[in-house]
């Protein structure tokens, strides 16, 4: 049995959360550059400039590309066969402190969601989702989620009769309604089917993949591409001021789900798109 | 390409009458951040006739919680978060002089009615350009809620701000607008 300590984790998580704040993968800011080109509406364009040029700004300074620096959402997958030494969520949680206060990016969590709604002051909690996997191995996914987008998701329990068409619709009429609140161009993650939690969580996996990686399955990867196309169609466009790049990829994760039951949760990301796989 | 409209605050009622919505406006002066828990205060200080911790009469407050300045720079990235989300306290806010707002997003109908009730704008800034925005901001001060952290009220001197205007005191809309020129039909 592999033997990994909790406290090794806090350096490569640290160094994870801020780089995904500060630097832009190859992918995204050739999907990003993409829509420049192709943009029509020269508002879109304008934005899709200063976006860029944002990015290139953090890059180069280390600096945060958005004010908001998100809330923490951790991926991990532990193999069965690894035995982690002292409490990890602590790790974590220590990892996210010193990423955050170290590099100066911001603290947006509050304690009580409802009553007091004080500021925690240094981004603890993170958000931890544990799967256990076969294997020696522990694989990290890393992300920043701001708040913009995610007040733009949502599940829908649909039902079977809805069947695609039914699922389309309530996938593009949503997205078109949070219009430029999300921060377009988006990426669209979905999860369908499983219940209530499973297809949220989904949803956010779906985020977690690469940027045009589509779904191994023909039938899936075909309608994510159907979506991103009606999608493009609404007018929305860059951060809503209209144009033909509203979202840069829709990724759609699936589960079975109950007879009765056809769950739909679409969780929205900005084009700020950050997040990171890390193998311990 | 139309040119930059320079603008210096505080805003008075002349200025205001001739944006329209899409106008690019560079802003200059003094400006004060605020978001949600920051309005939340200052309505509830209306609310007990309180006085406020700056005057709104002409103010432009822009929807902001910038991230932690580095050694040597005015102030940390920031960019505007999400407007709808002041838009319950944002009439009582016009109501005592408030004339501009910097966020990103759409209004509900309620703040764009009272928008041209008391003549006043709303501008937008681009979402997720954080780090280029705040080349603009020279000097930042707190003035009131400091227990908030990046909630605080902060003054801020701004030179040639980019924003342009979302929704003007005649009704218009960019949102609306933008869509309906670059819609597809049918869209599914």
């Amino acid at each position: 049995m592999r033997k990994i300590k909790a406290s090794e984790l806090i350096g490569p998580v640290k160094q994870a959360l801020q780089e995904i704040n500060f630097d832009t993968p190859a992918e995204t800011m050739e999907s990003l550059r993409r829509a420049w080109k192709t943009e029509v509406s020269e508002a879109g364009r304008g934005v899709l400039e200063d976006i860029v040029k944002n990015r290139e700004i953090a890059a180069k300074k280390r600096l945060a590309m958005c004010q908001d620096t998100g809330m923490a959402v951790i991926f991990v997958e532990l193999g069965q066969e690894v035995h982690i030494e002292g409490p990890i969520e602590e790790a974590l949680n220590e990892a996210v402190r010193q990423a955050y206060e170290e590099g100066y990016l911001r603290k947006s969590v509050v304690a009580d969601p409802l009553f007091d709604r004080k500021n925690t002051r240094d981004n603890t909690p993170a958000i931890v989702h544990f799967r256990l996997v076969p294997g020696e191995q522990l694989k990290l996914i890393v992300a920043a989620k701001g708040a913009g987008s995610e007040n733009m998701s949502t599940v829908k329990m649909l039902t079977p009769a809805a069947g695609v068409a039914g699922l389309k619709r309530a996938v593009v009429e949503f997205v078109e309604q949070a219009g430029p609140n999300p921060c377009p161009p988006i990426v669209v993650g979905l999860g369908i089917g499983g219940d209530l939690e499973l297809a949220a969580l989904l949803a956010k996996r779906a985020l977690m993949r690469k940027m045009g990686q589509r779904n191994p399955d023909p039938r899936y990867a075909k309608l994510e591409e159907e979506l991103l196309e009606a999608i493009n169609r609404t007018g929305v466009g860059p951060q809503g001021l209209g144009g033909i790049n509203t979202a840069m990829d829709v990724r759609i994760e699936y589960f079975p789900t109950h007879i009765a039951e056809l769950p739909l949760a679409i969780n929205i990301d900005c084009h700020l798109h950050r997040h990171k796989e890390i193998v311990i | 390409m139309a040119e930059a409209i320079k603008l210096e605050t505080p805003l008075g009622a002349r200025e205001i009458e001739r944006l329209r919505i899409g106008d690019k406006v560079l802003l200059n002066g003094e400006i004060y951040t605020g978001r949600d828990a920051a309005h939340k205060r200052l309505v509830e200080q209306l609310q007990r006739g309180e006085p406020l911790p700056f005057p709104l009469e002409g103010a432009v407050i822009y929807y902001v919680g910038p991230a932690p300045a580095k050694p040597g720079m005015a102030i940390g990235p920031a960019g505007p978060t999400t407007s709808y989300r002041m838009d319950p306290y944002t009439p009582a806010l016009l109501e005592q002089g408030l004339k501009g707002m910097i966020g990103k997003g759409n209004r509900g109908k309620e703040v764009r009615e009272a928008l041209k009730r008391h003549k006043a704008v709303y501008f937008i800034s681009t979402g997720g350009a954080a780090a280029l925005v705040a080349e603009r901001i020279k000097r930042a001060e707190l003035v009131a809620y400091e227990d908030l952290g990046p909630e605080a009220v902060q003054r801020l001197i701004v030179a040639d701000f980019p924003v342009i205007v979302a929704n003007d005191i005649y009704g218009g809309d960019i949102y609306e607008e933008g869509k309906k020129r670059y819609r597809k039909e049918p869209v599914l």
